[in-house]
């Protein structure tokens, strides 16, 4: 077997030439314009670029919600789309494989911080108590255990993000996609975030594309890549890699 | 985890009102098939309860209960010699309307052949039978008498001995109980200057007739309509009762009393056909369209309640959709919630029906066949309603997360 289609071996993401073109004629606006990316596993990536350059719509059609006009992608070896066409069912895919964070926790109001989590693995057939309990050992990883029956009204900004990270490591997925996950913490809060998904990505073996407008934290990730204009730009040398937080876990209470 | 309910504790209040609204909706239809019922239980309550076999009415009428109908009182005796016939009872029914206690009381008048019928087939909630030949009734508690009341009828004083509940005409008013003699004074009653006039007419037109000059004893008899004065007139009943001997040849008598040509026979079921298709028929299908319509705006009203439920959760179920939810989930959402809506609105509507409904002034007769179908039809309602809600659902895009 190859070894981009060897399971362990295959990156999180490998696409190619994606193109997506919105409109026709005179409303015609190229979003994507042949872009090619891997993501391997246990890699963090960032993707940087201003608003408009195809960052979002790269990552929703690597997060197989909005199929690419033209191109491939496969994740974790697995060809998935081949221009708009999918190879896979979706959303089986995307039960099975990804995990979403999103600039806005997109917490389920009616249901508590750990019945948000126990969500996503009941939907991904986890019978409800072991799903009950790997959430709950997750929402302690992410240092949030004490607010595990709280409705996400009752949540700080940095808490409810938390819990979406939980939910988002539960399946223990292959690959992360975050749209900038890190918008509405403070700057402490968005790195320890930037950390964990650095530690997860490395202690899982997942991949994890993380599009970010935050530079303060950028040494956390493996490697850059920039987009304009629907266009990746050459890739950026690897940053500096810190030691991982020792106070990961216990700076975590925030009230 | 049931997202449905976790959903519903979460807007309990929204949806306790949402479900009070539909439950106050469904108790609207409950009743309308409840007083349906109710009316042909009114209709039915004297033809089901008096114990008879055969009602004999005036030639080509349908019987008292349907239209006028007028025989003489001795039919009975004639009746009588019919080879089947136990016994025959004379039997008035008629509805008048007086001022008491300063607001208008509707009495639908039954006269019983006392002694032979004291009214023992009457249920009483209170009081006796009638006791005696003249001045008691038993009154019906929906007319608001009082056991012991004197109700002043005509030129007599009637008191009220016995006390019933549910007894009510098929016009919805309720029955008084009297003997036939005095259901008759009372329907005949003329003031006493009336009666003068009228007899005046008659000797002046029966003077001017070779009859009334050979025969002016009878003219006071036979001029005019009989029933204008009773003093002078055979006296008249609504139907006379007929109970057939064991054993007797029911059809045989029948064909029998059809000869004669001045009265009509009609067995109990008759008379009860004739009130459920004839007196009652146009109410039935008014309350049945009225009822259809009900069912399609509370039908309208619980899909219009699921959407907008459903639209308060597009994002959610997007982020469903995301996580790879498969649209089983999603429906049973929306359908759970639809079921629920529906159920706790028929519980609503029932319990709020059972302390509402024996207040209304007509009887409201539920049954457990119509709370059955009340329940089939509140499950398609919900099915029905949580299809356009359904149909959004499944609309709806993951990457609307995004939006």
């Amino acid at each position: 077997m190859p070894p981009d289609l060897d399971p362990t071996h295959a990156p999180a993401i490998a696409a190619s030439r994606l193109s997506k073109i919105y409109g026709r004629g005179n409303t015609r606006v190229v979003a994507l314009d042949e872009v090619s990316l891997t993501v391997d596993r246990g890699e963090v990536v960032a993707l940087l670029g201003p608003s408009g350059a195809g960052k979002s719509t790269l990552l929703t059609a690597v997060g197989l919600i909005n199929p690419p006009t033209a191109g491939q992608i496969a994740i974790g070896g697995v060809p998935v789309m081949d221009g708009d066409r999918a190879l896979v069912d979706v959303r089986a895919f995307r039960r099975e494989r990804l995990g979403f964070v999103f600039q806005k926790a997109n917490l389920i109001p009616f249901l508590t911080a750990v019945q948000n989590v126990q969500i996503a693995l009941e939907i991904n057939d986890q019978p409800s108590r072991p799903a009950r309990r790997r959430a709950l050992q997750l929402l302690d990883y992410l240092g949030v255990a004490d607010r595990a029956d709280h409705l996400p009204a009752m949540l700080s900004g940095g808490q409810q993000q938390r819990v979406a990270v939980a939910r988002a490591l539960a399946n223990r997925p292959s690959l992360i996609l975050a749209d900038e996950p890190t918008a509405a913490l403070d700057s402490r809060r968005g790195r320890q975030v930037m950390e964990l998904f650095r530690q997860v990505a490395h202690e899982q073996g997942a991949g994890v594309l993380v599009v970010t407008h935050d530079h303060r934290a950028l040494d956390v990730f493996d490697r850059t890549v920039e987009m304009e204009d629907g266009k990746l730009r050459p890739a950026s040398p690897p940053t500096q890699t810190p030691a991982p937080s020792p106070t990961l876990h216990g700076n975590q209470n925030e009230s | 985890m049931n997202l449905a309910a976790q959903d519903i504790r979460h807007n309990l209040g929204r949806f306790t009102l949402t479900a009070l609204g539909i439950g106050l909706l469904l108790m609207i239809v409950l009743g309308m098939g409840g007083i349906y019922r109710g009316m042909i239980e009114d209709a039915l309550v004297v033809v089901d309860h008096i114990g008879t076999d055969l009602w004999v009415v005036q030639r080509g009428t349908r019987g008292p209960f349907a239209e006028i109908s007028r025989v003489p009182a001795n039919l009975e005796h004639r009746l009588r010699a019919v080879p089947g016939v136990a016994s025959a009872r004379p039997f008035v029914a008629h509805t008048i309307q007086r001022e008491h206690r300063g607001r208008p009381l509707r009495i639908t008048v039954q006269g019983l052949a006392w002694p032979e019928d004291k009214g023992e087939w009457i249920q009483l909630l209170a009081g006796r039978r009638l006791a005696q030949a003249h001045y008691e009734m038993i009154a019906d508690a929906s007319l608001g008498l009082g056991l012991g009341e004197v109700l002043r009828l005509g030129k007599d004083n009637y008191t009220v001995v016995g006390l019933t509940r549910g007894m009510v005409g098929s016009g919805g008013d309720g029955l008084a109980f009297f003997t036939v003699p005095d259901a008759q004074a009372i329907q005949f009653d003329l003031p006493g200057e009336a009666t003068r006039l009228e007899r005046a007419a008659r000797r002046h037109r029966a003077q001017m007739q070779d009859l009334g000059r050979a025969q002016p004893g009878l003219l006071d008899r036979g001029a005019g309509p009989v029933s204008g004065i009773p003093a002078l007139g055979p006296p008249l009943v609504s139907a006379v009762l007929v109970a057939l001997a064991p054993g007797a040849d029911a059809g045989e008598v029948v064909r029998t009393l059809d000869a004669w040509a001045d009265v009509s026979v009609h067995s109990r079921s008759d008379q009860r056909d004739l009130l459920v298709r004839g007196l009652i028929d146009k109410a039935r299908r008014q309350i049945g369209l009225f009822t259809v319509l009900l069912v399609i705006i509370s039908t309208i009203i619980m899909a219009l309640i699921i959407y907008t439920l459903t639209l308060d959760k597009v994002h959610d179920i997007a982020l469903l959709k995301l996580m790879g939810a498969r649209n089983r989930m999603i429906v049973g959402l929306i359908l759970q919630q639809a079921l629920l809506l529906g159920a706790v609105g028929y519980g609503i509507a029932y319990q709020l029906g059972s302390w509402i409904f024996p207040r209304f002034p007509r009887r409201v007769l539920i049954t457990g066949d119509d709370l059955a179908t009340l329940a089939i039809v509140v499950a398609a309602i919900s099915l029905l309603a949580s299809l356009l809600g359904i149909a959004k659902a499944l609309r709806v895009e993951p990457n609307q997360v995004l939006a």
